[in-house]
Parts: structure tokens; sequence; C-alpha cells
């Protein structure tokens, strides 16, 4: 595959080109870069402050503009970054906002410092234009979806949040800046699946996209923090050598192992790959603008992106790269075996989707980043028409069924006739409930850990009522319906 | 030492005892309320005073020194410094004062009858003068008196105090065996013995809450008033009374059972969190895996992690104190909070629900808030010493995070709450809420400052800290830059510090064998320019031989020596102390001999 890129001219690294070092960059660039990250961060802070500040919130005519004027702005700098890029034949161009954080003593041979620094590159600049247009998109759809909804505001400020997380993520230079986008995106993923407050579904879908999340983030972080420990920061160019995706790490391997297997479990999280896909399709609770935008685009593009980020590390472990193909395979075929049976639309695009990046999985895994990065665009724009597109074809598909005077004809499936009843309902009902997953997730660690964990709290009560000298009461039983697992 | 320009220290605490006892006499509660306030404004001012003060007269690039207050009447009254600001406490006294001012700011009037502000000034006067405290003796006086007010609170609502009581009477009474065993072996130990660490070991384990002394703590916030229990809890004193009474004699086992123990409660009280079904105790669980995660990072003793722990200190405090105001509004409007079923409080006040959120991820260290930056140094340094501390504090993370969101969906989501009054913020609180936001965004977006200040303070415990552990003041002095080492002070010698941190050795060096207890005139302390040596270069020329590590080796008579010194105190008249005891094997030239290189 990769020798047919070769051949292709796909590579870029195939062509003349240069690299500038941080500190040669020239200076419309640095104006261009920091307007595609300044430009979400001002955006979501004019909301954020205006929503915090002012008794009412801003208008929704005002709110329009403001999405459109910030993620315009920065889609043009992006453009522009690209333009000037291929003129000036540049595949790298590193841009440091200094440093955050620094903290040395040279006496006692320590120093910690936090950059935040960005990399425009062939993997990053493309990326955050699908993040500029998809969001541009959704915004101007979202407007007149979501007029005169009570939570106009707020479904605005958490897509800025999320355009800020994506950007961020997306042009990250070090492990730390890429954690902080990918913790702001899966904040403002959680709480827009719950954006409908004045049901239950929502919150308790939103929980639990937010704990996978959240192993999803701690295994992101320990990768961090065992890339500090490895190399002694978190610069990319202190384990990643050279341009991607030719470069290498530098990394021994199985300092690569380690790194890469957190990096996977993180990415796994992340797309919604198996054992970890049960939040995809409850994701889908959210208004259909930020299910298009975060679980058919983005958000679960996101985990193919960190990959891809730190293709050198995988191919530095044979075992990982595997691994990967292997949950790439697996998900793809699940998804499309439990995406047959889905008889809600957003719910049956969100397995569509999860093939889909079990696929862009499996071929990052065999080395065909480019391939990948191209499949994750088109997905992407594809997979937003279709959510978009999904709310009006439900009406369609009315207007038809009136048309014709009776329901549109079923299809039977290939296995109609082939296999017996029985087998066909106990397939039905195994991908009805998605290989029942979440199921053995929460009867085999969830509810034994929160089991323990209750009994540890009542034992606590009990010798805090014992050492009080009070009479020892039975917690009531009403308290047993709080389970926190009933809400996942 | 320097001198403040005005004496901050002692009018902070002065006005608030002032406003305590001038509260105690108003009966109308209203304007108990009003006078409360105002105290509590004073008293932050003064010690955002101390604040700026002490770091102009200790600008960035200098290492800091203590300062004691201008005049210092207290000192002079005394015989030696009392109340003592340096970069470790100087931020901290702003911080408590700020909490106080915010609780008693959003305290409303439905509630003032309940809330004892008289006790809550008190209070607040003996947790600044702990901070400001740097004698161990006297640290512990007030870590004692700071367990009177919460009582009484109890006591005043009819609540059972056999928990509290227990508990702290525990405490006070291990803080004051484990301090009488350093005492008695101060003078001629450098690393105590058992006797001496364990009492103070558990005494603190109890303050901070550690597994399993941590009862005290979730039944103080069942029991008493919510304000009260925040500012019992809030400022972190334990983890000051560690800094200050155990880290600098601790031995190293010791600090690593401190860390497993802590770690553990951290990981420990992140899972009870999840399983909370009273707001209260969620939260009382939430604050114990913070404050524990803060002591994980004291007891790693690397700068990396030391620092992180002091940035999450404050952010804890900060976040969780939000927090905490956040939930104890939105008790004030609903009664104690179950976190059983959905109350679906969002429309009514969607301010609150903001701040929640944002407080309590700023907790658990979320990106661009105060405490990302101290979580990620904590982490990064305490994988340094032990690599599985740093999964376990991931997990802690991880898992607080889980018990924030599950929170703020019971609480604001889920359902549509029907009220016929209006549950939306005042003005008060709307102030209370915006203020501790742009501190949690300015803290997490600008945080170079707090950084460079919390290392600067980490940086002073791990000099004071080494230096006693290698069983001198110094190796040998350079002098900065900036600073000329020919400074001169006059001290006596019978106590000292070592870069803020009271030990039982002269921080400061004699130029001979001089007698304790007479005033004599020492080199400059400038530790700030000490440099670690080898071990074997960790000799003065003129140090007394009781200080020598080479010479204890040589002399294994130290039963003979306390015979001796107790032998010539039974003759000596009261009150006069005898001269040190300098063993034969000590000679000056073996003394005065450096070692090759």
């Amino acid at each position: 595959m990769l020798e047919v890129f070769h051949s292709c001219g796909l590579f870029a690294a195939d062509l003349t080109h240069q690299v500038h070092p941080s500190n040669d960059v020239p200076l419309v660039l640095k104006v261009l870069g920091l307007l595609v990250v300044g430009a979400p961060a001002v955006l979501f802070a004019t909301l954020g402050i205006a929503s915090l500040l002012r008794s009412k919130p801003l208008s929704e005519r005002v709110i329009a503009r403001c999405i459109q004027t910030g993620i315009l702005t920065g889609l043009t700098a992006a453009i522009a970054m690209l333009g000037l890029m291929l003129l000036w034949n540049d595949t790298q161009i590193p841009i440091e906002l200094g440093s955050w954080v620094q903290m040395e003593n040279p006496a006692e041979h320590y120093h910690y410092h936090f950059i935040f620094k960005f990399e425009f590159d062939r993997l990053s600049v493309p990326f955050v234009i699908l993040t500029f247009v998809l969001c541009g998109t959704i915004g101007a759809f979202a407007n007149r979806y979501m007029h005169r909804e009570r939570g106009f505001n707020r479904f605005f400020v958490l897509l800025s949040l999320f355009v800020v997380g994506m950007v961020t993520t997306s042009l990250a230079g070090t492990v730390e800046t890429l954690f902080s986008g990918w913790e702001l995106v899966g904040l403002s993923s959680a709480l827009l699946v719950a954006f409908f407050h004045e049901r239950s579904a929502p919150a308790s879908n939103g929980l639990h996209v937010w704990i996978i999340y959240r192993v999803s983030d701690a295994a992101l972080l320990m990768a961090s923090v065992a890339l500090h420990h490895m190399k002694g920061e978190g610069d990319f160019d202190g384990f990643l050598a050279g341009e991607w995706p030719m470069g290498r790490t530098l990394l021994e391997p199985n300092q690569a192992f380690f790194v890469g297997l957190l990096l996977l479990i993180a990415a796994m999280g992340k797309s919604a790959m198996i054992p970890f896909s049960g939040w995809l399709p409850r994701a889908m609770e959210g208004p259909t603008p930020s299910s298009a935008v975060f679980y058919g685009a983005l958000s679960v593009h996101l985990g193919a992106f960190l990959l891809l980020r730190f293709s050198p590390i995988l191919e530095q472990s044979l075992i990982v790269r595997i691994l990967i193909v292997v949950v790439g395979l697996s998900t793809a075929l699940f998804a499309t075996f439990a995406g047959t049976v889905q008889t809600d639309i957003k719910s049956a695009l969100s397995f569509a989707s999860m093939s889909q990046v079990g696929l862009i999985f499996a071929e990052i895994g065999l080395g065909c980043y480019y391939l990948a990065l191209v499949h994750i665009l088109g997905h992407g724009c594809l997979r937003t028409l279709q959510f978009l597109r999904a709310p009006t074809l439900l009406y369609d598909y009315r207007t038809m069924e009136d048309a014709i005077g009776e329901r549109l004809p079923k299809f039977s499936g290939m296995w109609q006739g082939k296999t017996s009843e029985r087998v066909r309902t106990w397939y039905y009902r195994l991908a009805l409930e998605r290989g029942y997953m979440d199921a053995y997730l929460k009867e085999c660690i969830v509810r034994p850990v929160l089991s323990a964990l209750r009994k540890c709290d009542e034992f606590e009560h009990r010798w805090t009522r014992m050492l009080g000298g009070t009479v020892i009461e039975k917690k009531p039983s009403s308290e047993a319906s709080s389970a926190f697992e009933e809400l996942l | 030492m320097n001198e403040l320009h005005l004496p901050w220290l002692e009018v902070s605490v002065l006005v608030a005892l002032f406003g305590a006892v001038w509260v105690s006499c108003v009966r109308d509660q209203f304007t108990v309320s009003r006078y409360s306030l105002l105290f509590n404004s004073i008293v932050l001012a003064t010690t955002v005073g101390a604040w700026i003060d002490y770091e102009f007269i200790n600008p960035a690039g200098v290492i800091p020194r203590d300062a004691q207050d201008y005049w210092n009447p207290l000192t002079k009254l005394l015989g030696r410094p009392i109340f003592v600001i340096d970069p470790l406490s100087s931020p901290l006294l702003s911080l408590v004062a700020l909490l106080y001012f915010l609780v008693s700011l959003t305290t409303l009037s439905t509630k003032v009858r309940r809330f004892s502000f008289a006790w809550t000034l008190f209070s607040e006067a003996i947790v600044l003068a702990t901070f400001c405290c740097e004698d161990p003796w006297l640290i512990i006086g007030l870590l004692a008196a700071g367990t009177i007010q919460p009582y009484i609170e109890l006591r005043m609502r009819g609540k059972n105090t056999g928990v509290y009581v227990k508990h702290m009477a525990l405490f006070v009474l291990l803080l004051v065996i484990g301090q009488l065993f350093v005492d008695y072996e101060g003078r001629d130990k450098q690393v105590h013995t058992l006797w001496a660490i364990i009492p103070l070991l558990i005494a603190l384990f109890i303050r901070c809450g550690i597994a399993p002394f941590h009862c005290w703590v979730s039944d103080l916030f069942e029991h008493a008033t919510f304000g009260t229990s925040l500012l019992v809890a809030m400022p972190l004193v334990g983890a000051y009374a560690a800094i200050r009474l155990v880290l600098p004699i601790a031995p190293d086992w010791v600090l690593r059972t401190i860390g497993v123990l802590s770690l553990m409660t951290a990981v420990y009280a992140a899972g009870i969190a999840l399983v909370q079904t009273d707001a209260r105790r969620f939260f009382c669980y939430l604050f114990l895996s913070h404050s524990s995660l803060v002591l994980v990072g004291l007891e790693a003793v690397n700068a990396i992690s030391l620092t992180g722990a002091l940035c999450v200190w404050m952010a804890t405090s900060v976040s969780l104190g939000g927090f905490g105001l956040t939930l104890r509004a939105l008790e004030a409007r609903r009664g104690r909070l179950s976190l059983t079923n959905y109350q679906g409080l969002y429309d009514h006040t969607p301010a609150l629900a903001v701040l929640f959120m944002i407080t309590g991820l700023a907790s658990v260290g979320f990106p661009g808030t105060f405490g990302f930056i101290g979580t990620e140094m904590l982490v990064d340094g305490t994988v340094e010493a032990f690599p599985y501390v740093g999964v376990a504090v991931v997990i802690t993370s991880a898992l607080n995070g889980i018990a924030v969101v599950h929170a703020y969906f019971q609480l604001f989501t889920g359902t549509r709450h029907r009220s016929m009054v209006s549950l939306e913020i005042g003005q008060r609180e709307r102030f209370a809420v915006v203020s501790l936001t742009a501190l949690i965004f300015v803290g997490g977006l600008v945080p170079q400052y707090h950084v460079s200040s919390r290392h600067r303070a980490a940086d002073r415990i791990l000099r004071a800290r080494s230096a006693v552990a290698s069983g001198t003041v110094s190796g040998e002095e350079t002098a900065a830059p900036n600073h000329p080492c020919s400074l001169v002070e006059v001290g006596r010698c019978e106590w000292g510090w070592v870069e803020g941190l009271p030990i039982r050795k002269p921080r400061i060096r004699p130029c001979g064998n001089v007698p304790h207890g007479q005033e004599v005139t020492w080199h400059s302390p400038c530790q700030r320019t000490y440099q670690r040596l080898p071990p074997q270069r960790h000799r003065w020329e003129n140090e007394p031989a009781w200080q020598s590590a080479e010479t204890r080796r040589a002399v294994p008579a130290q039963k003979t020596r306390r015979r001796l010194v107790d032998k010539v105190r039974s003759v000596l008249p009261p009150g006069r102390r005898p001269l040190p005891y300098v063993p034969r094997a000590c000679s000056a030239s073996t003394v005065s001999r450096r070692p090759p290189g």
C-alpha cells in the first residue's frame, strides 16, 4: 500500500520541502497560526463570559454572528496557512507561544517546563480545516434547528468549547497541549449528550459517555506521564524525530510498546472501539447537530487522529500494530452486525460511523497513514451530511408513504430462508443488545466495585455511630435505588 | 530576618479577635452579619497587604527570607519571633482570609441565626495565627485551640459530639506527646525515635483525615453547619502541621508510609464519593481525596512533586471552597440535598450550575483551570519518586471527575423542577461566583507566578529537610550574586530555624563553641546560597562537636553525655543551663580537618 502511494506521489516526503525550526518561522505564519488557535478561544471566552456575567443570555442573532465570525476567521487563517505552506513548500511549521510554566534549579539539576506549542503539518492542517468547515456548517444549521430552544445559548457555548478542544488537539505540539484539548472535547461532548435537561435518559447517557471518556483520558494522561518520565519532556520533538508520517521515534521498543498500548486504550475509548463502543449509540440522545459533528464526524475520529499523530511510536512495536488492526476489524464487524437491527436512524448512522472508524483503525495498524487520513476527511463530511439529512429524511418517508397509501416495502435480509427462525431471533437479540457488552461490563466490573465501596461506606456509618455512642440504624432501603450503576 | 513595612500579621489576627468579641456583644443577627463581613474584609485586606509586602521585600529572583511584622511588639515582648511570614505561608494567609470572607458573604439571611459569626471570627484568628506561626509548641497550642469552635457549634446544635471529641482529644494528646519526645531528644538527635515520630504521625493522620482516622470529618460535615465544616476543612491546616512538625524531623521511611497511606486514602475516598447519596458526605469524601493527594506530593520529597503538592493545595482550597459554597447555596434553597434522584435545578439556578461544574472540574485538575498545572506537576514529580504512584493519582483524578459530573447531573438535570419562588442566585452570591471563577481561570491560564511562588516555598522546605537529614545546617556557603554574605545577626543558639522551619540545631553557624543561652554574634544564615555537597564535606570548621556526624560515630557515648548533663544540671542553680558537652575524642584538630577534595 505504501508503495502505491509513493508511486502516486502522495507522500510529500518525496518532494523537496523544508521544515522550519520553531524560532525561524516567518511573522505572517506566526500571525496566521495565532489566528487559527486564537479565534475559537476568543469565541468561547466571549460567549462564556457573557453567559456568566449577564442575567439574560445573548440574543440568538448575536450568538450566530459570533459563531460565524469566530469560525470563519479561524478557517480563513487555516486555509491561508495551508496556501502559504504549499507556496513555500513548507511541511512542518512549529509555533511556540512560550513556556506556560517554567521551573528550574540548575544546582539541583532539575527542570520542568510546560510549553504551549502548536505544530502545523500534513496531518494537523487538513484536520483543523475539516474541524472549522464542519463546525461552521453545523453552526449555521443549528442556528435554525435550535431556534427558540431553551438551551440555545448553552448549545453554542458548548459548541465553541468543542471547537477550542478540537483545534488544540489537532495542532498540539506537545503531549500536554494535546491532553488539554482532548479533555475539552470530552467535556463538551458529555454535556451536549445531556443537553435536554428535563429528561433523565440524556443525563444518564451523558454520564455514561463521560465515564468512558475519563477512562480514555486516564490512559492518555498515563501515556503523557510515561513519556515525560522517559524523555524528560512532553514536546513531540523529544520522542518523535522527523516529520509526519515519515518520522521515527526516539523511544526504545519496550518503551514504545508500553506507551503505544496506553495510546491505543485512549484511542479506543474516544473512538468507541470495542469494548468501549456502548457509548456511541447512547450519545445520540443529544441534539442532532451535535450528534452530527461530534459522533459522526470529528470527536469519534479523534482516537484515530491520536494514533496517526503517534504513528512513529506505533511503528516501533509490531504487537501494538497487530492489536490496532484486530481492534479495528472487530469493531467494524461488530458495528455492521449491530447496525443492521437498529430501528432509529441516528443509531443506525452511529453504528455505520463505528464500522468506518474501525476500518480506519485497521488502516492505521497496517501503516496506510495517508489512506487513513483521507478516509477520515471523507467519512467525516459524508456522515455529517447524513446526520443533518436524517430529520428531513423521516419527513420524506412519511410523505412517500402518504403518496403510495401504505407502508414502504420492507426488504428481507439475505439470511431469510437460509436459517431457522430461532437462530435468526437469537442473532437479532444479540445484535439489538450490542453483543451484551455493556451488560457484561456492568456486571463484571461496575457492580462488584460499587458493591464493595457501598459495603465500606456502610461499615463507616456503623463505625461512626459506634464512636458517637448512638444507636446503629440500618440504612433505609430507599437509598438502595440510588445505585450508581442504575444510572448507567 | 526581614521586616514588613507594617504590622500586617498581628493586625490581621487582632482584628479578627477584636471582631469576634465585638460581634458577640451585638444581639441583632443581621447587624452581626454586617459587622462580621466588615471585619472579614479588613482581615482580607491586611493579609493581602502582608502578601504583597512580603513579595515586595523578596522580589522574584532573590531567595526569600522570613519576615516579621514592623515594630513586632510580640517579638519584643516574648523575646523571639512569634508571627513570621515566609514563602509557604504568604499566599495561604490571604487564601484563608478569602475563604472566611466568602463564607460570611454568602451566608443568606435565612441562615444568619444558625451561623455563629463571632465564633467564625475567632476561628479565623486562630487559623491565621497558626499559618503565621513556626514554633512547634505554639502551632500545637493553636491547633488545639482550633478544635474548640466546631465542638461548641455541635453542642449548640444539639448534635452528638462523641466522634469529634474522641478524635480531637486523641489528636491533641498525640501532638503533645510527640513533641515532648522531640524536645527531649532534640538536642542530640538528628533523626528522632519512633516514640517521637509515631504520635506525631498519627496526630497528623487524624487532622488530615487519612484513613482510617477520617470518620470525624464526615461526621462533622453531617452535623455541623456547612459553613463551619468548610472552614475547618478547606485551609488544610493538617498539611501545614505536617510541613512544620513532621517533615523536618521524619526519616524517609516515615514519609513513604505517609505517602502510601495518603495515596490509599485518596483512591478510597474518591471511590466512596461515587456511592454517596447525600451531597454533604459526597463533598466530604471529595475533599478527603484531594487533601490526601496534597500529602502524597508532600511526602515524595522532590522539588517538582512538592511544588505540585503546594499548587494543588491552593487549587483545592480555592476550587473545592467554591464547590462547597455552591452546594451551600443550593442547600440554602432546597434543604439537605440528596443524590438519590434527579433534582433538575439548572433552569432555576444556571449560574450556580456553571460554578458547580467549573469548581468541581478545577478541583480534579481540568485543563485551563487552577488545578491543572499542579496536578500535572504532582503526577510527574511523584512518578519520579515512585512510578506506581502516578497510576494511582491518575485513577483518583478520574474517579473524582466522574463523581463531580455525576453529582452535577443529579442536582441540575434529569427532570424539571417546579418552584413557586425564585431560586435565582443573589447579588452577593454572584459576586462570590464571579470572583472565584476569575481566580480559577486566571490561576489556570497564567500559572507561572503561582508556580514560581510555590516553587520557592518547596525549595525552602527541601533545603530545611536536607539540612536536618544531613546532620548539618549546611555544607558550604557561597554568596548569591546579589546577596552579600557578610550579614551579621544576633540570636540565641538554643533554638533556631532552618529556612523557616523550627529545628533543634542552630541554623546559624557560631564562630566557635558558644554556650547555650549566651547571646552571640552569628554569621548570616544565607541558607539561600547553600549548596548540597557530598556528605563527607558537610562539616564546619568550628562546628560544635555534638553537631558533627563523624564525631557522633566516634563517640557512641550519647548516654554518657546525657548522664553528664543531668549531673551538671543537678548541681547548677535553677534557671542556669549547662555548657555544651565537648567529648574528648573531638579535639580541635579533628573537627577542623577537612576531607580531601
